[in-house]
């Protein structure tokens, strides 16, 4: 059942990272995004995904499923990968392997795609732990500075929102129209392009005109619901900060620190280790 | 005041020229009083959705008028207050809902007139009660059954705190489970809280309920009366394409095979009661 | 062809937190020649049991057999068969009319024919779609408007014959007359008691949540409840579990409601509770014993 889905992959639970604004959430995300690009070795980089493994463990999703959205890009990651070894541009002092690959290739090459993980994990740990109505209302309330230009943000949030509400159902109405046409012979796996392309018309033109009727009746229903766009509109929920939020961003500091820190003694930093482990 | 006036409406899809357009209703006049449970029936495509939007402003009249608590619906600056006193309620359960979330949806009226935050709490808290969806709170929308979908949906409607509840059809697409959680809700909000309702339906047993039937054909009202009343009359059913409740027809047959059963039986347990005296004394 | 499942089992979404029962060990056999009513709930399986009736859902656990075709075996084996078991077993779903696609009435019913006979001449696929339509009491005229022009009782009717077209000998109607007024719905049930009975269609099975409905219409039934089968057999047989059916919030019909009352008062009419021989069966009664 396509509608059984967990649009969003939002991971229902009750943890110290789902309680958390969304807001604080999505600030959050942009920096922890700023740490992975500012870390500029792997000892920085670290201290960026030990942040991520932190967070992780607070949100109680278990690391599975953050793993999980690696498996999306891992095309992208290998593609990168062997771009950046096999482009490398070697510089004095280099320890050339064979062909084009250079040792500093490789570990450039890995230090992007860890990058990239580290991107990807954290973004999936905000839609994992923010349920995306709530990701909405924290996009609105970012936003709403710039109604001060004549942004319509209010609209905007509200067509993300009536889009989010329309996924189940129209996921539903296309399982059971693609259902009704195999029924009725209809083959949708045989063929080259051009032919799948073709058999996907029976499906599409009855979904086309079923979302047009919905959209009709939805305006319907706004309407008599005393929807006029106004400005007068009040809004039901409120985002409010917690002390949890206060948590978060203290910790968050304490790692972007960390990071910076890190990037400049880096050297200091890897003899006091190494001097511990001898 | 009446709730609702319509005074001579006429109305047709179209522009009256090409082949798909076409009259709906025709110098149609109907007049409900407040409190007042009234059902409408007729065959698909006899003018009773065409009704129901007329009486929110959704359409307006090509002729004639629709007043609402004295306020005529051809009048835009209206429509505001006209919708805020008629919540309505439509057919299909997925296509009525803006947000996912229950309690974010029942939100979506009294946002839209302005209400203060706590304002907004205390008519979400009592339409989650009288339509018995506090469970569902903060269920998402699309998990719900249809009959679930649909009280969420009278309960959007009713927290604008309307005097009036259209019923488009509303039961039309839900199993009898769920329509019968509907009605019970409706049955509720108009004995218990006054309001007026108006139940579009091709459902003879929810006719029954009702205080006054009134059955549309070709754009005007053939009939109106009570239930008992309509259900009498063969005629005006067969014109119609309307049938007996079930029990209705039973009885029918008992009394054309000899047996001394009253006419204007219409429910189940009437007919019960009246075969369980008759039998029960042989 | 017989339709028989043995311990079929289902499970949506089986690994995820979101995993439903969908069927439990349902054991079931549909007679060649009945008209069989479906009774539950939404949710109740009885909807992914008829999927699995004509592939849509492959068999994971259990065995279903329709006709000769053995839907338990290997996927391999059961594919190869999908498109003679879909022209057997047609399947209307529940409001069929909002599958409609094609600029005409005409292309629209032959969509179905053509996929299953791609071979076929042009006056065969004319027969084909011209007598599907009559069959459905849909007059010559409608064959070239657009589906979208016509009312919504005749776009049903279109829809059923677009699954009609390549005359299957089962016909699964998922809530066929939900949403029709009172004379759409008898002329439908007239028009499928007619397929049935000229023998046009062997078998007709319908979902339904009508109580009445299915008492009046059906030979055989079988109640779902949370993916099982709790009731099979004939209306007289099923209908006479008042209770149980009052518990799974199902009911049963009027008749079966009246009969219970009378026999509570001492009464007892041995009726099969359709309308007809209540009626007959009361009379008896009060003739006989005056």
């Amino acid at each position: 059942m396509l509608s059984d889905m967990t649009f969003g992959q939002y991971y229902p639970s009750k943890s110290f990272v789902h309680d958390n604004d969304p807001r604080t959430k999505i600030l959050l995300l942009i920096v922890y995004i700023v740490m992975v690009f500012v870390a500029k070795n792997f000892l920085a980089l670290f201290l960026a995904l030990v942040f991520l493994a932190v967070t992780v463990l607070a949100s109680g999703v278990p690391v599975t499923s953050v793993l999980k959205s690696i498996k999306a890009i891992i095309f992208l990651i290998v593609f990168t990968a062997i771009l950046n070894v096999c482009f490398y541009k070697p510089k004095e002092g280099d320890t050339h392997y064979f062909w084009v690959i250079y040792k500093e290739g490789l570990i450039a090459a890995a230090f992007l795609s860890l990058r990239l993980v580290a991107l990807v994990m954290g973004s999936s740990v905000l839609t994992l732990t923010t349920t995306p109505v709530s990701l909405t209302d924290g996009i609105e309330s970012l936003l709403k500075p710039l109604t001060y230009i004549k942004f319509p943000v209010h609209d905007l949030a509200l067509i993300m929102s009536i889009a989010l509400r329309s996924i189940p159902t129209l996921a539903n109405e296309t399982e059971r129209i693609i259902n009704a046409q195999k029924a009725r012979g209809a083959d949708f796996d045989s063929g080259n392009l051009i032919k799948k392309a073709k058999a996907l018309i029976p499906v599409l033109i009855p979904l086309l005109i079923s979302a047009f009727r919905r959209g009709d009746e939805l305006g319907d229903a706004m309407d008599a619901r005393c929807y006029t766009g106004s400005k007068t509109r009040t809004k039901y929920k409120k985002l409010t900060f917690t002390w949890r939020d206060l948590v978060s961003f203290l910790v968050t500091a304490v790692f972007l620190t960390g990071i910076i820190l890190l990037n400049v003694y880096s050297v200091e930093v890897t003899a006091f280790f190494m001097s511990l482990w001898s | 005041m009446q709730a609702v006036e319509f005074t001579n409406v006429s109305f047709g899809y179209g522009d009256g020229e090409t082949s798909s357009s076409r009259e709906v209703l025709k110098d149609f006049n109907l007049t409900i009083e407040k409190g007042e449970f009234i059902a409408l029936l007729g065959r698909n495509g006899s003018g009773k959705s065409t009704c129901a939007k007329l009486i929110n402003g959704l359409l307006t009249p090509s002729e004639g008028e629709v007043k609402v608590f004295g306020m005529s619906t051809k009048d835009k600056s209206n429509l505001f207050e006209i919708r805020k006193r008629a919540g309505m309620v439509f057919q299909n359960p997925d296509n009525q809902q803006i947000a996912s979330i229950v309690e974010d949806d029942i939100a979506f009226g009294p946002e839209n007139i302005g209400l203060p935050r706590e304002q907004i709490k205390e008519r979400i808290e009592y339409a989650l009660k009288v339509t018995d969806t506090e469970k569902f709170r903060d269920a998402q929308v699309s998990r719900l059954s249809g009959g679930q979908k649909q009280r969420v949906a009278i309960a959007g409607a009713i927290a604008i705190n309307p005097d009036i509840l259209i019923l488009d059809e509303s039961t039309s697409m839900l199993d009898p489970k769920g329509r019968k959680e509907v009605m019970e809700v409706v049955r509720t909000l108009n004995k218990e809280k006054g309001m007026t309702v108006i139940d579009i339906t091709h459902y003879m047993d929810e006719a029954v309920e009702a205080d006054r039937v009134c059955v549309m054909g070709d754009g005007v009202i053939m009939a109106t009366g009570t239930p008992k009343q309509i259900f009498a009359n063969g005629e005006v059913l067969a014109k119609c394409g309307l049938e007996l409740p079930v029990s209705a027809k039973i009885a029918q047959k008992l009394r054309e095979n000899g047996l001394p059963i009253p006419d204007g039986i219409l429910s189940k347990e009437e007919l019960s009661k009246i075969l369980c005296e008759l039998l029960r004394k042989i | 062809m017989r339709i028989v499942a043995e311990n079929l089992t289902f499970t949506y979404n089986k690994k995820s937190k979101f995993s439903v029962d969908a069927l439990k060990d349902v054991t079931l056999t549909v007679e060649e020649g009945s008209f069989f009513g479906i009774i539950g709930h939404t949710g109740s399986g009885k909807s992914t049991f008829i999927q699995h009736l004509n592939g849509l859902i492959p068999v994971e656990k259990g065995k279903l057999t329709v006709g000769d075709i053995n839907l338990a075996d290997k996927p391999k084996t059961v594919k190869k068969r999908y498109k003679e078991l879909r022209s057997k077993v047609g399947m209307v779903f529940q409001y069929p009319e909002y599958q409609l696609f094609a600029e005409t009435v005409f292309e629209d019913v032959a969509f179905g024919y053509k996929n299953f006979y791609p071979e076929s001449s042009e006056e065969e696929l004319k027969n084909a779609v011209f007598s599907a339509l009559s069959l459905l009491g849909l007059g010559g005229d409608t064959v070239n408007k657009s589906p979208m022009d016509l009312s919504g009782g005749q776009k049903r009717r279109v829809a059923i014959a677009g699954v009609l077209v390549t005359r299957p000998e089962i016909l699964v109607l998922d809530e066929p007359v939900a949403g029709l007024d009172p004379v759409g719905k008898n002329e439908l049930l007239k028009l499928l008691h007619n397929l049935h009975d000229s023998g046009k269609v062997k078998t007709v099975i319908i979902v339904s949540h009508d109580m009445d409905e299915v008492c009046e219409n059906c030979t055989d039934v079988a109640v779902f409840a949370e993916g099982r089968v709790v009731f099979k057999g004939k209306p007289k047989d099923v209908f006479a579990n008042g209770e149980e059916m009052k518990n799974l919030r199902l009911g049963v019909p009027v008749t079966g409601y009246l009969s219970e009352e009378l026999e509570k008062n001492g009464v007892k009419i041995n009726t099969d509770f359709t309308r007809d021989d209540f009626v007959n069966k009361v009379v008896d009664f009060y003739k006989n014993n005056r």
